[in-house]
């Protein structure tokens, strides 16, 4: 007992420094990871970024105007509506149907293939003289179809409907996750009291679905600021570089050896992401 | 057996409603890429919903490289595999380093790695190739794809990390202490104890990596610019900077690309759906 107690404390301390020296070299490999490509990038970045005449010079951008309201409609109506549809459809998927179990294999296909093929597939179909799209609106009409892509506002929504496209399956995941774990009793018991739909989900569903809604939703504003794909691939930012949006205006800028500017154009989105991030950290952080 | 009745009936028409809209919704961008791969030039051009004389002329050009563009086509494929497998791999064992660290090992600071990696979660993808394009140069591995390897886990880590830490959270305490009782060393524990019990999470979180590198447009066609260099889909991409280019051997060639994905993302559907839904937004 008593020689127990006195090599106790020794071999628990000799443990404990073992462990604790394995503890760090361990997160060693994710660190150097995190300095040397991300923390010294963005330092780097930023030090790159300094002189206010890049801000200047941005501003005088006449892309630049364009680009930032093309930014915020992409955001606020593309991305609400897309969880709005996101939401409505995880009420469709938790029915119970062999062929809804068939139907949410292929719905997941969007966002498990890589986006240019499917996004140079869409951009062909809207080719204003041999896609399919106009040759058909031809055959059926007599008529000649929109020139889709050379619009600026036809151009920008189907960028966002490409973007929909693409990571609404991931949302509707995630909300059809969200739906299932609200116990079924809540709607048993609602049923018998002769709620009606709009009820059950007004009181039952929205309430237990509307914090990681609200969160599915920032974090999808968050990402979405750095897609470069569904609108670099579709039009490329043009008619007249009048569609583009901050990502692919900061490679814009990148390509043309301007990285000040590109930095800048970045950094000017520092106010409207990091409330977000900072939020976003607050919540799966706690 | 269910009765047939009226509202049944309503009911059903209107899930149907819904289902048959957005199957072709999600299928059309999917279907003229396939279409466009079985048909000749001129067919594809027409604008025909179906096949006329569907051929598998195009994938004998891109599979046999019979066309200029396609030149590289076999090793753009296996940059593809090399890349993919790499960050795949590479990723996984950083980060079941870390959240084995963290969440087991419980070093210190540990939380502030966690957030580090969060930190960099929420970085938009597309802001951050920027500042990384400038320092790969300064580092002298632009054109190299340990750049594009470099970069692939940089950004897929802090998600790996994260949801191998919520996973091994989960594992009952006890199973360390246990092992420390016999005696365990750190690595023992890990290899032997922790590893097996977190083959679902391992295997989601490298799907997800391997999936995220293989797809990856942007980063590689920054940072790989020589045809024997870069992947299969910045080969696609470089098809879009030509008038002439041959839009039907484009297509296949994008088929073929999108297969390989679509197929593991199939195989390990169990573990991913769990495994990431789990761990991208905390309810």
């Amino acid at each position: 007992m008593s020689a127990q107690a006195l090599t106790q404390p020794i071999s628990r301390k000799s443990t404990t420094t073992q462990w604790e020296f394995w503890g760090r070299l361990l997160v060693v490999p994710y660190l150097l990871i995190f300095f040397i490509f991300v923390l010294y990038p963005v330092g780097y970045g930023l030090w790159l970024a300094r002189h206010p005449d890049s801000y200047v010079r941005l501003i005088e951008d006449p892309i630049f105007y364009r680009t930032v309201v093309n930014t915020l409609v992409f955001l606020i109506v593309g991305i609400n509506l897309k969880m709005l549809i996101a939401l409505m459809l995880s009420g469709f998927f938790v029915q119970k149907r062999w062929w809804i179990n068939v139907l949410s294999l292929l719905f997941i296909l969007p966002w498990a293939l890589p986006s240019i093929p499917t996004i140079l597939s869409v951009r062909f179909m809207l080719n204003p003289e041999w896609g399919v799209i106009n040759t058909q609106i031809f055959q059926l009409t007599g008529l000649d179809g929109p020139n889709w892509l050379n619009d600026p506002v036809l151009g920008l929504s189907l960028a966002m409907l490409m973007h929909i496209w693409k990571s609404l399956p991931f949302w509707t995941l995630i909300l059809v996750a969200a739906r299932l774990s609200i116990p079924g009793e809540q709607y048993e018991a609602a049923s018998v009291d002769g709620a009606t739909e709009w009820q059950k989900f007004k009181f039952i569903t929205w309430p237990s679905m509307k914090t990681i809604y609200l969160t599915s939703t920032i974090l999808s504003m968050i990402w979405t600021l750095g897609d470069f794909n569904s609108v670099y691939l579709l039009t490329g930012g043009g008619p007249a570089d009048m569609t583009h949006v901050l990502a692919t205006l900061g490679i814009r800028y990148l390509r043309l050896d301007q990285i000040d500017l590109a930095m800048a154009s970045i950094v000017v989105a520092m106010p409207f992401v990091l409330p977000l991030v900072f939020f976003m950290m607050k919540r799966l952080s706690k | 057996m269910k009765k047939l009745t009226l509202k049944g009936v309503a009911t059903e028409a209107k899930l149907l409603l819904i289902g048959i809209p957005l199957l072709i919704w999600t299928l059309i961008p999917v279907y003229h890429l396939f279409l466009f791969s079985i048909s000749t030039k001129d067919s594809a051009t027409s604008g025909h919903l179906w096949p006329v004389h569907p051929t598998l002329q195009n994938f004998e050009f891109v599979l046999w490289q019979k066309h200029f563009y396609l030149n590289y086509f076999w090793i753009q494929m296996w940059n593809s595999v090399f890349i993919a497998v790499s960050v795949g791999f590479l990723t996984l064992l950083i980060s079941t380093f870390a959240a084995f660290a963290i969440s087991r090992l419980k070093v210190r600071g540990g939380r502030t790695v966690l957030n580090l990696a969060l930190f960099t979660y929420f970085i938009p993808a597309a802001f951050l190739a920027v500042p990384m394009y400038k320092t790969m140069s300064q580092y002298g591995l632009l054109d190299n794809q340990w750049a594009l390897i470099l970069a692939m886990i940089t950004i897929a880590s802090p998600y790996s990390i994260w949801v191998l830490k919520q996973a091994s959270d989960k594992l009952p305490l006890e199973l360390d202490e246990a092992a420390r009782m016999d005696g365990a060393t750190p690595m023992q524990l890990f290899w032997m104890v922790y590893l097996p019990l977190m083959v679902p999470s391992l295997v989601a979180v490298g799907t997800y990596s391997l999936l995220l590198a293989w797809n990856e447009y942007l980063y590689a066609f920054l940072l790989l610019s020589k045809e024997n260099t870069f992947t299969v889909g910045v080969a696609l991409g470089n098809f879009l900077s030509a008038d002439d280019s041959p839009w039907e051997l484009l297509m296949t060639t994008g088929l073929i690309y999108a297969l390989p994905p679509a197929a593991i993302y199939y195989t390990f559907k169990r573990y991913m759906v769990s495994g990431l839904t789990a761990g991208a937004v905390k309810s």
